[in-house]
């Protein structure tokens, strides 16, 4: 018999606020450990939790951007479990009345190629709940060890409808997710810090059949690849159970990342009767409709309706938009350089192309300044660029030299083209003379030329273009060099 | 009221992750079924037509304004209350096997 899998996610996402969620102990990544708790963290007789206004409002957007809707209501509950992560032998979360509720999010698949888009979806979401994050433990050679930096961190899950049926699937959907959380200001999602991280609920059903199997669920993903290798895994393990006419036992796997290989998590937390109840400690919300509106209005354009805009109103390939689009940073200093200079297609060239490339260059040199909002180019560095070969002044050839020369000095190009004296020659004499020598230099390149091969054209212009270090106006050469031809 | 509502000791014992002789089992079980009983009060009073809520008090929206970081407790402080401890965390006994 074939199957097809079924495959749930839930995604945990911590807040990027500075304090903790019930109480105002700061938390940052990689601090000694142990030195960011205080009482309410540590759950010490006689404290209460207090809600973190800020993160609460955070996490609403985050259902915005999501298109969830927003409760009316929301309340937090004690999921009780021991487990040493958990300072107070219970996490607050929100169990009956989420913050969040439903919410879709719009997926690319790859395409035939890198340069072709490929098919759009939508993955339907469950809910998200605003949670705390416990602390960390550190599994070692004979015992464990806790660090309760991480506890209490405001912590959103994001649940998802079992929705995909593949790995490709689940890592188009994190990597949406990922641009949109990073989009609307949530989270940097960074999963090495362990800002993102991710489980996995796979189950088999024959194919055709509506029914769900029974799931599994895999723990201590923290990587998208690691997502990917997992769920592959847990579709061909149950396959073969199936095949050979097992019974899938609903259990949690732990991925072993150095095997590439799951295992059934025998841990002591498997008891899975939280006994939530309503804490008593913390008040309901209710969110205002008009300050929902708010934080609504507040949010950016999503990457993927931004790529339709730019493929549709600016005209943009696919092949460039999907470089600008899911990278905020760079789609912002795109259209912060279109106020500049109105020319889409040549700016978004300078980006997507020559920036990349020169960003890539001065990270592989080692160079601090990697990314484009710690390096010397500004928007205006790259309209002005584009102006100035629209008007003539320089040719795309001196473009790219002079790009380079900006990109290293943070000099502005119209500076750079005057001091270096790089202004194109319009100069008809001195570039006649030119394609002369360079027409009875090359009978072969001529005689090819005029038996039809437009192309042997470039073996003229070459030693042109050479004696004047580029600065022909290529368009006017082009225009020399066939008169010339044809009169002789 | 009815007959004492059953508790199922071992069970209840495994989830708070103690271990109970079968003396104390039998005098927790008695008390834990007097306790539930006394709850169980509570469902002879009808609650039609009353909307569920989520705390006796009609108070919402209680939280901290701003995101202003406040003190924090000493790494010693924390591990002193630990029962036994290395480089500033706490040690408990290996929970994934």
């Amino acid at each position: 018999m074939s199957y097809e899998a079924v495959i749930g996610l839930e995604v945990h996402v911590q807040i990027k606020t500075r304090t903790k969620m019930f109480t105002a102990a700061p938390y940052v990544y990689g601090a000694e450990p142990n030195t960011l708790t205080d009482p309410v963290v540590l759950g010490l007789p006689g404290t209460l939790p207090v809600l973190n206004h800020l993160a609460i409002e955070k996490c609403a957007q985050l259902g915005l951007m999501l298109q969830c809707a927003i409760a009316e209501q929301c309340k937090w509950d004690r999921k009780n479990y021991f487990y040493p992560d958990s300072p107070k032998n219970y996490q607050l979360t929100q169990n009956d009345q989420p913050l969040c509720i439903g919410g879709k999010v719009e997926i690319e698949l790859p395409g035939p190629s890198r340069n072709i888009e490929g098919e759009h979806r939508w993955v339907q979401l469950n809910r998200i709940h605003l949670e705390e994050d416990p602390g960390k433990l550190t599994h070692e050679a004979f015992d464990t060890v806790i660090d309760f930096n991480r506890a209490g961190v405001p912590l959103a899950e994001i649940v998802t409808e079992p929705d995909m049926q593949n790995s490709t699937e689940a890592v188009a959907f994190l990597n949406a997710l990922r641009n949109l959380i990073i989009y609307a200001g949530i989270s940097d999602c960074d999963m090495e810090k362990g800002q993102m991280r991710c489980d996995a609920n796979v189950s088999l059903r024959p194919v055709g059949t509506n029914s769900l199997g029974t799931r599994t669920e895999m723990k201590n993903l923290n990587s998208i690849s690691n997502v990917k290798a997992a769920i592959e895994y847990e579709i061909a393990r149950q396959t073969q159970i199936l095949d050979e006419g097992g019974v899938i036992v609903q259990e949690t796997r732990r991925w072993d990342v150095d095997s590439s290989s799951s295992s059934s998590l025998r841990s002591k937390e498997e008891a899975h009767d939280y006994r939530y109840f309503p804490d008593p400690d913390l008040m309901p919300v209710q969110m205002d409709p008009k300050r929902i509106e708010q934080l609504d209005a507040q949010l950016p354009e999503r990457p993927l309706d931004k790529q339709r805009r730019y493929q549709g109103d600016l005209d943009l390939p696919y092949t460039i938009t999907s470089v600008l689009c899911p990278n905020l940073q760079l789609s912002e200093f795109f259209e912060a350089a279109l106020e500049v200079y109105a020319a889409p297609k040549a700016i978004a060239n300078y980006i997507a192309n020559d920036l990349l490339r020169e960003l890539a260059d001065a990270s592989a040199r080692g160079a601090s300044s990697h990314c484009v909002s710690d390096c010397k180019l500004t928007p205006a560095h790259i309209a002005t660029l584009a102006k100035i070969i629209d008007t003539g002044v320089i040719s795309k050839q001196i473009g790219k030299e002079v790009f380079t020369e900006m990109f290293n000095t943070g000099i502005m190009p119209d500076v750079i083209v005057k001091t270096k004296g790089l202004k194109q020659s319009n100069d008809s004499e001195e570039i006649e003379s030119l394609c002369r020598e360079a027409i009875a230099g090359n009978e072969k390149a001529v005689s090819e030329y005029r038996a039809g091969n437009l192309k042997a054209l470039n073996a003229l212009k070459g030693p042109v273009m050479k004696a004047t270090k580029g600065k022909a106006n290529p368009a006017m050469l082009d225009d020399l060099l066939k008169q010339l031809i044809d009169k002789a | 009221m009815s007959e004492k509502p059953h508790i199922d000791i071992d069970y209840v014992a495994d989830l708070a992750r103690i271990k109970l002789s079968d003396k104390e089992k039998s005098t927790l079980s008695a008390q834990l079924a007097d306790i539930l009983g006394h709850f169980e009060k509570l469902s002879a009073v009808d609650v039609d037509g009353i909307e569920p809520m989520a705390h006796t008090q009609n108070i919402h929206n209680v939280w901290r304004p701003g995101d202003a970081p406040g003190a924090t407790l000493k790494a010693q402080t924390l591990i002193e209350m630990a029962p036994e401890q290395r480089d500033n965390q706490v040690v408990v006994p290996k929970v994934v096997e």
